[in-house]
């Protein structure tokens, strides 16, 4: 399993840009984060989920 | 006047407004940056969530500074973390670090702001660090390589105007870099004043998103900072500790 953005799902063995491509995510407008590290745009298609990795999606929201 | 520019980190702006787009309609996001002058506006990041299709990034016009908070973090490590990935969603490389360990009074961490600076600045960040004001971790900021310091005026959110207004003045008479006078500002006359005592900027967000007439209120504030600004520059009247002094010739008439 795979913790993204706090919810475990089945998604080891996906990359990250395959497991985008089953979300609504725009890809222009998020960030990710696995284990504490930033993964650029670019790694997308070569970074390979792996079972008990955590991962967040983030994007902008409106702050002060 | 023109050639008054606020400069940060390197960044040259004409505006010292810096208007947060928190706890109001993205719709009236436009409308407010306008009537605000405003050159930066402060977002947030969040875990994105997959059925909002909407983005704030689109209702905010362009060549507007993006100012990404660190809210949420909890200590240095989280704002690292969220600042990177606040960079990583490609708008520039402010950042302003905002740490909370208490979420009654939300105060701001000032050691562990102190550490984030620190490391965020070495990244090559623009880094704006909100702060309890405190002169010693205004210096402690100064040399950790902050661009700016961000000392609260009252408690987040509060609308309580300038109650730590002595500190922030010992900031603005010994800190070499601009101070930014951050939460707790809520009418413009609290602006005015804080610009008039030599603050480089104000941020307001609440003061706004709780007004009756949003972009109104923008655009008040607007004045009341550049009043406040051309005050300092001016250079304000002197107060006398006691009596009077007339303003107008002694020269008796009507009497002998």
């Amino acid at each position: 399993m795979v913790k993204i953005n706090g919810e475990k799902l089945d998604v080891a063995g996906k990359t990250i840009a395959e497991y985008l491509a089953t979300t609504k995510y725009d890809p222009k407008r998020i960030a990710v984060e696995r284990n504490g590290d930033i993964v650029p745009k670019a790694q997308y298609p070569d970074t390979v989920l792996e079972d008990g990795d955590s991962v967040e999606v983030v994007s902008f929201v409106g702050g002060g | 006047m023109n050639n008054d520019k606020l400069i940060i980190g390197g960044h040259e702006f004409n505006s010292r407004f810096i208007l947060g787009s928190g706890k109001y309609s993205m719709k009236l996001i436009e409308a407010a940056v306008k009537d605000a002058g405003a050159e930066i506006i402060t977002l947030a990041v969040r875990r994105a969530n997959t059925k909002e299709q909407e983005s704030i990034l689109d209702y905010i016009p362009e060549g507007i500074t993006l100012l990404p908070n660190t809210s949420g973090a909890r200590n240095a490590e989280e704002a690292v973390r969220i600042a990177r990935l606040a960079r990583e969603l490609g708008c520039g490389n402010f950042v302003k670090i905002e740490i909370m360990r208490d979420s009654k009074y939300l105060l701001p961490d000032n050691q562990e702001t102190i550490k984030a600076t620190e490391i965020l600045a070495n990244e090559g960040f623009v880094v704006m660090p909100y702060m309890y004001p405190d002169l010693n971790v205004a210096r402690d900021l100064v040399n950790a390589g902050a661009a700016s310091v961000m000392p609260l005026a009252s408690p987040i959110g509060s609308n309580k105007g300038l109650a730590t207004k002595e500190f922030i003045q010992i900031l603005i008479d010994e800190i070499d870099l601009p101070i930014i006078v951050d939460a707790g500002i809520g009418r413009p006359s609290q602006a005015c004043e804080a610009m008039e005592m030599g603050a480089a900027a104000i941020m307001a967000n609440t003061a706004l998103a709780t007004a009756g007439d949003l972009p109104m209120m923008a655009s008040a504030f607007k004045n009341a900072i550049e009043a406040g600004r051309k005050a300092y520059l001016a250079g304000l009247g002197r107060v006398l500790t006691r009596g009077a002094s007339a303003s107008d010739p002694l020269t008796g008439f009507l009497r002998d």
